[in-house]
């Protein structure tokens, strides 16, 4: 069972949250002209890192918040939480 | 090659069963091949055997990082179908199931290939509906389907909860009868025999760690044991091939995520057949043994972990015993995981790449056991021929930016949440 620090709540289960996938693809900037490859690759592509991952989660049985979680996908050790609008470096 | 047979197992019995030929050799890798198959899984094996046999390709290495046979292939739960509802894919596995019927004479291998049928269940109204169109679009592609209502489901599957108590009524269900399950192991260990045979290095322990490439061109692997050179290379990885991708630069419409699996106690027999629970995720069917096998949902997050967590264990069995109480008493075994490449439309790419000599085979989700033989076969042509074959022709990569998309269960990119 993964336990997740929410950065509203603080420590709950997995059970309560959703995962929202890979937090560090950016979609393409809005009134300029997107380019196809750009498109492709903010809806497919996906790197899928076996080690540090940053990916987006829903405290969907808390606060609601969207927030990120910086995780390894081989150990699911958990190393950092942040809000939206903060960084994981 | 020893062939089995009744009488070689008379006359082995004579000897204690101590002189067996060894099924396939552990050799040395040569320092080039024709062609090198990273992964030894049913995919890759299947590849390496219809390479010699198809297309009489035989300096063919399968180098393979645990042992082959260690990874998905020996993992799911065995179901084989063609149940779909896209040309591409109903033609594709279709012709698989024709190859699974002749499998075990052809490799000369009991693969207990049982075509016992499967069932979806249908808990609704629209959901009936649905799956009266699935069934129609199976049968015009020639595959057999079957829409049945509750008194028929309640014939082949009484151990169901068919009382009025229930949150999810069956309907009814959509059926193919000639699907149904295999011998996982027996699938890789008969493939692995028969390449083997005909000259393939299957080289186990292994593991490919990078690559030659020169002027846009393959020139070979970097493994444990040494640099491989080889004129073209195939790689069916499974959920390792974001790994082996990110080596070579390439970014891929896949994400690796965790499916989970769990067995019960051996009982007597009591479910004939597939049954998958369409209003959970949840599907079971009774091993040869007697255990009940059961899966459901991925894990929900990108995992390399062979192994997953408890929760998804537990909201499957949910779903399993709201359809069969009768789980409620059984004693679970064992379960485990393997990790899955998850396309974002959900179903596999069979292509060549923008490296020459270099192919890809991968993206086979939650459903890539029943394709092996046929995913063998498609890719074996596309190795030798360096091009795709008709079966093959819309599996492509670059169909998400064309928008020509595979997607069966219409859940878009974000195949993982089902
Ligand atoms: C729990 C579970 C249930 C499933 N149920 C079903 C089902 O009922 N029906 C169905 O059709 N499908 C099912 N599947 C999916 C199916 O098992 C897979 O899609 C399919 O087996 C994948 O192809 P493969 O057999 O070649 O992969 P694998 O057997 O995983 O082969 C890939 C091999 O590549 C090796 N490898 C990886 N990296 C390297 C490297 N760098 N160098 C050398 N070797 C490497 C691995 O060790 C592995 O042996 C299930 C999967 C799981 C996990
Ligand atoms: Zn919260």
């Amino acid at each position: 069972m993964l336990h997740i620090n929410c950065p509203f709540c603080g420590l709950r289960a997995q059970k309560e949250f959703a995962y929202g996938g890979d937090a560090t693809v950016k979609r393409p900037e809005l009134n300029k002209e997107v380019s196809k490859e750009e498109w492709d690759n903010f809806v497919y592509m996906r790197k899928s890192p076996r080690g540090k991952h940053i990916e987006l989660w829903h405290h969907i049985s808390g606060c609601r918040q969207w927030f990120k979680v910086q995780r390894d996908t081989a150990t699911h050790e958990i190393f950092k939480t942040a809000k939206m609008s903060e960084e994981i470096k | 090659m020893q062939k089995y047979s009744v009488f070689s197992l008379i006359k082995n019995a004579f000897s204690d069963h101590q002189n067996w030929e060894v099924a396939w050799k552990d050799p040395t890798p040569k320092s080039e091949y024709d062609v090198v198959i990273i992964g030894g899984g049913g995919h890759g094996l299947a590849s390496a055997y219809y390479l010699a046999k198809e297309h009489k390709i035989t300096n063919v290495a399968v180098i393979e990082k645990g042992w082959i046979g260690g990874g998905n292939v020996g993992r799911n739960t065995t179901i084989i179908r063609s149940n779909f509802m896209y040309d591409a894919n109903a033609r594709f596995n279709e012709f698989g199931m024709d190859l699974w019927r002749n499998l075990s004479q052809e490799l000369n291998f009991n693969v207990m290939f049982s075509p016992r049928g499967i069932i979806n269940l249908a808990h609704s109204d629209a959901q009936m509906n649905a799956y009266a169109r699935r069934g129609n679009s199976m049968r015009l592609n020639g595959i057999d389907a079957k829409l049945l209502n509750r008194d028929e489901v309640k014939k082949l599957i009484p151990m169901a909860d068919f009382s009025d108590e229930v949150r999810f009524p069956i309907f009814g269900g959509l059926m193919q009868p000639s699907a149904g399950t295999a011998r996982h192991d027996g699938v890789a260990w008969g493939y692995a025999r028969q390449a083997d045979s005909m000259g393939v290095d299957i080289i186990q322990h292994c593991e490919v760690e990078g690559f030659d490439v020169e002027g846009g061109k393959i020139k070979g692997v970097r493994t444990s044991k040494g640099v491989i050179k080889a004129k073209k290379v195939g790689l069916c990885v499974a959920g390792s091939t974001n790994i082996l991708a990110e080596k070579l630069n390439m970014t891929l419409p896949i994400e690796t995520h965790l499916l989970q699996a769990c067995v019960s106690e051996p009982v007597k027999p009591v479910l004939d057949g597939v049954v998958t629970f369409g209003a959970g995720h949840f599907y079971i069917s009774q091993s040869d043994k007697g255990e009940m096998v059961m899966g459901g949902d991925l894990d929900g997050y990108n995992s390399y972990a062979q192994r997953g967590n408890l929760p998804t264990i537990q909201h499957v069995l949910t779903g399993g015993l709201a359809l069969f109480p009768f789980l409620s008493r059984l004693k679970m075994l064992r379960t485990w995981g393997g990790i899955m490449d998850m396309s974002m439309d959900g179903s596999p790419i069979i292509d060549k790449t923008h490296i020459e000599g270099l192919y890809l085979n991968c993206g086979w989700c939650y459903g890539g056991f029943k394709s092996t033989p046929v995913s063998g076969w498609t890719f074996a042509h596309t190795i030798a021929q360096d091009r795709l074959h008709e079966l093959n022709a819309d599996l492509t990569l670059n169909r998400f930016s064309n928008g020509y998309l595979l997607d069966e269960k219409g859940l878009g990119t974000k195949t993982w949440i089902s």
